[in-house]
């Protein structure tokens, strides 16, 4: 038998204490979930879905506001989804009580789609706003929601300068 | 309490129960909702975009995108007739504001809508040391924010200069395709408000998406193809000019 057999025990003593602190150690730190479908921690495809939304969809809107729905299908405007205008309102969605939408600023809104631009597609309806409305709001003559000025019937005159489209 | 064996018996499946629930995790958020029956992607009809912008203040949003970075952003290009290789490219505020009249009007003008990829063979996956960022079963590429380093070697990585540190927790940041609202069953914010369909959220596994029928009738690009990245958001109309 080997003279120093004590030595060899105890140097696998440390090797099997070293293995097994490293298997606690790498259990305790690792994720449990790290490599469920790849290099990466499974739980975080779940977190990730998780966040609440910020946006409602059109859906959510048009089953509360179906005169303003009814009112959009009659016009170029029904492709264009409410919260483009109007902006995130799924808490106004989750509590229509308390949280209102703020008043929109049709000069800013109606402008950032419509006002002339080289790069727009040749077929938009595009209009140069100082020269189309010469400083009144869009809505004086147009209807955000159905913005073409004969169908509604309400307006005074239609303008000259009126795009056609 | 003794474990008898008529105790243990009775233990046994309650504790089998209980492990399985320990091994799934965090429950799903949308529990109707199968990573493998998706496969992601997009689709950019670039003759349709007018540069409102409605898609980048979505964004900004939804995600609460801190001011100055983007996570979607509008370019526009601007050709002269005879520089069709050297286009001009802006992107005032990531065209969030719209974009003001081009001061130079002869040749060729037009928007690009920029976004992550989700790159089925995606660089910025392939370059993250700590498993932080990954592609999804169902084609999403994400970032783990509790894994994030901030070592800014996948914002290096994307061909696209899609990623950006966020400041505020100094971990990477990417557009996720609005995970948590299509695993819902919504579309995107950007797809939500983009008033032309100009963007369209697409789900290549499902043989009913107007994907498949648009994708064999038009001609569509991806960007940069030659990094062979796998790109999934599909340009139609796309001018070679586009980077």
């Amino acid at each position: 038998m080997f003279k120093d057999t004590e030595h060899l025990i105890r140097l696998a003593a440390v090797m099997v204490i070293a293995l097994v602190a490293f298997v606690l150690l790498r259990a305790a730190v690792v994720p449990h979930s790290f490599g469920q479908y790849g290099h990466y921690r499974g739980d975080a495809i779940a977190e990730a879905a998780a966040r609440p939304i910020a946006h409602a969809g059109h859906e959510v809107c048009e089953a509360c506001h179906t005169d303003v729905a009814d009112q959009k299908k009659l016009g170029k405007h029904v492709v264009v989804a409410c919260e483009a205008c109007h902006g995130a309102q799924a808490k106004h969605a989750d509590d229509p009580a308390s949280i209102k939408p703020s008043k929109l600023d049709t000069a800013v809104l109606c402008a950032r789609c419509h006002e002339a631009n080289s790069a727009k597609p040749k077929g938009f309806p595009q209009v140069v706003t100082a020269d189309h409305a010469g400083g009144l709001a869009c809505d004086t003559c147009h209807q955000p929601h159905r913005p073409r000025i004969e169908e509604t019937g309400d307006a005074k005159a239609k303008p000259a300068t009126e795009a056609k489209k | 309490m003794d474990i008898t064996r008529r105790r243990l018996l009775i233990l046994l499946p309650a504790a089998a129960v209980a492990w399985k629930f320990v091994q799934a995790g965090t429950p799903e958020a949308a529990p109707n909702y199968k990573l493998t029956e998706h496969w992601w992607a997009m689709l950019v009809d670039i003759p349709k975009c007018i540069g409102c912008g409605s898609c980048v203040r979505a964004c900004s949003e939804e995600n609460d995108v801190p001011e100055g970075y983007f996570r979607t952003w509008i370019e526009r290009y601007h050709l002269s007739d005879w520089k069709i290789e050297r286009p001009e490219v802006e992107s005032p505020d990531g065209g969030k504001q719209g974009f003001p009249p081009n001061e130079i009007s002869a040749g060729k003008d037009f928007f690009v809508p920029k976004l992550c990829n989700h790159c089925a063979d995606s660089p910025c996956t392939q370059v993250c040391p700590v498993g932080a960022t990954f592609v999804t079963p169902d084609g999403v590429v994400l970032v783990d924010k509790s894994y994030c380093l901030g070592c800014r070697y996948c914002v290096q990585a994307c061909p696209y200069g899609c990623r950006f540190i966020n400041p505020k927790t100094n971990t990477a940041e990417k557009c996720s395709l609005c995970y948590h609202r299509i695993t819902k069953g919504l579309t995107t914010a950007c797809c939500e408000v983009c008033p032309t369909g100009a963007r369209q959220l697409a789900d290549l596994k499902n043989p009913k998406d107007p994907i498949h029928e648009f994708l064999k009738t038009h001609t569509v690009q991806v960007l940069k193809p030659h990094m062979a990245t796998g790109a999934k958001v599909f340009y139609n109309g796309m001018d070679g000019s586009v980077r």
